[in-house]
């Protein structure tokens, strides 16, 4: 992956997403893995990453059921009728991303457990020019 | 990352403080609000004082941007109080804002600069709709990762409830017990938004359906009630309405001086003698989510500024936005070791007579969270506690020191201060 040329930005995460991939970055001089990427090694300073693809697979840190939603989860069809799970996942390579937690229903959180396996999925939202890609995870 | 004992430069005083009633005034603006607790301030001080003498003012504030459209507020609310031309700079760290300003308040004073400082918090956030507030309120998150996932803040403290409630096995009664208390503490504070007890509003609602005539519901108590889904909804589970703070307008002012001035002002001041501060990342950086990790940092910081420890604080404030976040709070600042604030919950031992009583005031939830005020309305009720000024809810024994915890966002500020009655 050494050779992708995109520079550590939240732009270019979100161009990996539309193209369905998960990236991160490793730092090359101590190894360690973030996500989302970062351009600088909050741990040794230096400024040496690598873009990382991510296995997608995970487990469940904490999550909640959403009912009072904000206008764009609104405009997407959730509120008080349609709630919608939203969590925070452990990815196996190491870092945790906050994603929409598919798979369960919202109207039963009762039932899902914390350390649930998970697995990465991308949702798409709009058309053409407007077409977004969100991170998900399900079981 | 240890705390070193970090000193001020020198003492520093807290002289007068006053708020606003808190609560939804459609009629009022910040700086009306903001004038109500400069007014209240200004008869707080036994010796009286010419507000002239004030040299600079710090004011926290979140959002009056998205909330009222005015941004640059600071020199907008020092003019309508009569004090420009003096410096007058905003604080904007989410819910933190004007415990932070209070920080910089007092740094401004201990390093020498100013001796007169006024500190203040406004927020003005009823004027618009509920689903506008909850995406301003977002805003304090990261808003290019946890926003899109569709994080809503009582969706951010509702993820830590899961990670509390997992890891340490509490009952969601715990949650329902902190909104009681703080409910309680409230109906003893004019001031409070809700200055009424689950109780009685329950209550209230039995007297409406009967005066309606509609079938009447059988709840057998408050916990009853508060399990109700048609009472006290979810808002993001496992968060109900009765858990969350309410969305509030309000402003508080503190006056603060060099600690040899502060005899000119009262013979009764309040001494600031300990101040914490730290940062972190979105909640999903970090290793550990049943606690805030900034919160530990800056009580470390504070306790050894002050040279005391947690068991020798008598009354504290803290951040309970959320009544999850009451719970973590008692355990990062030390008062109940981790897992075991829940069980102090239950137990009523942060309720108002028992040995450290938490939130007198009534807390973000009762008396209400504009959020930019919320820091600095903590110290209001510290001034009054320590000064044996505080009514009904007065805190036997005089109190010697109280303690308040201020938390933006989710952990990613938090300021803690520590008073000492003079």
């Amino acid at each position: 992956m050494a050779s992708i040329d995109r520079e550590f930005t939240a732009a270019s995460f979100y161009k990996f997403l539309n193209e369905h991939k998960l990236m991160g970055s490793r730092c090359r001089a101590c190894g360690r893995t973030y996500l989302p990427p970062r351009p600088l090694c909050p741990e040794c300073f230096r400024e040496e990453m690598a873009w990382a693809e991510m296995s997608g697979r995970g487990r469940l840190l904490a999550f909640t059921a959403v009912h009072v939603a904000p206008t764009g989860m609104v405009a997407a069809g959730y509120g008080r009728d349609n709630p919608y799970c939203t969590g925070i996942v452990k990815l196996e390579e190491g870092p945790a991303i906050s994603a929409q937690i598919l798979g369960f229903d919202p109207k039963r959180p009762e039932g899902i457990k914390l350390g649930a396996p998970l697995k990465a999925v991308f949702l798409e939202r709009g058309e053409g020019q407007a077409r977004r890609t969100s991170l998900g995870f399900q079981p | 990352m240890k705390a070193k004992a970090r000193k001020l430069g020198r003492g520093v005083a807290l002289v007068g403080a006053g708020m606003s009633k808190f609560g939804s005034f459609p009629e009022k603006t910040g700086r009306d609000l903001f004038f109500e607790a400069f007014r209240e301030l200004l008869a707080s001080v036994d010796k009286g004082f010419d507000p002239r003498e004030i040299e600079a003012i710090y004011l926290g504030n979140y959002s009056s941007d998205l909330f009222e459209g005015q941004g640059h507020i600071a020199p907008i609310i020092a003019d309508w109080v009569g004090l420009a031309p003096r410096p007058a700079t905003r604080i904007e760290d989410a819910c933190a804002s004007s415990g932070v300003a209070l920080r910089q308040g007092a740094l401004a004073i201990a390093s020498g600069l100013y001796d007169v400082v006024l500190v203040g918090g406004v927020e003005k956030m009823t004027s618009l709709p509920t689903e506008r507030v909850t995406d301003v309120l977002a805003t304090g998150g990261d808003a290019l990762f946890e926003i899109p996932a569709g994080f809503t803040f009582p969706g951010f403290y509702a993820a830590m409830a899961t990670a509390y409630i997992h890891k340490y096995g509490a009952p969601l009664e715990a949650l329902m017990r902190v909104g009681i208390k703080n409910h309680k503490h409230g109906a003893l504070n004019e001031k409070a938004q809700f200055n009424l007890t689950i109780r009685q509003i329950m209550e209230n609602k039995l007297a409406k359906a009967k005066a309606q005539g509609r079938p009447l519901p059988s709840w057998a108590g408050e916990l009853d009630f508060l399990r109700d889904e048609a009472a006290n909804p979810v808002i993001a589970w496992p968060l109900r309405l009765f858990d969350c703070s309410p969305i509030s307008d309000g402003a508080a002012a503190l006056l603060l001086v060099a600690e040899e001035r502060a005899k000119d002002f009262t013979d009764k001041p309040v001494y600031l003698i300990g101040s914490g501060q730290a940062s972190d990342g979105a909640l999903h950086s970090r290793p550990e989510l049943a606690s805030i990790r900034a919160a530990k940092l800056a009580a470390q910081e504070a306790y050894a500024m002050a040279g005391v420890g947690p068991k020798d604080i008598r009354l504290a404030e803290v951040h309970d936005c959320f009544t999850i976040a009451e719970l973590i709070a008692t355990e990062d600042l030390g008062f109940f070791p981790p897992g075991e604030g829940w069980k102090a919950a239950m137990e009523g031992l942060t309720s108002l007579h028992s040995p450290r009583p938490i939130n007198t005031s009534g807390g973000l939830k009762a008396k209400g969270h504009p959020v930019g005020a919320s820091g600095a309305a903590q110290a209001v009720e510290l001034w009054q506690q320590l000064r044996g000024q505080a009514g009904p809810r007065q805190v036997p024994g005089e109190p010697a020191l109280g303690l308040t915890h201020n938390v933006g966002g989710t952990g990613q500020t938090c300021v803690v201060h520590i008073f000492r009655r003079g």
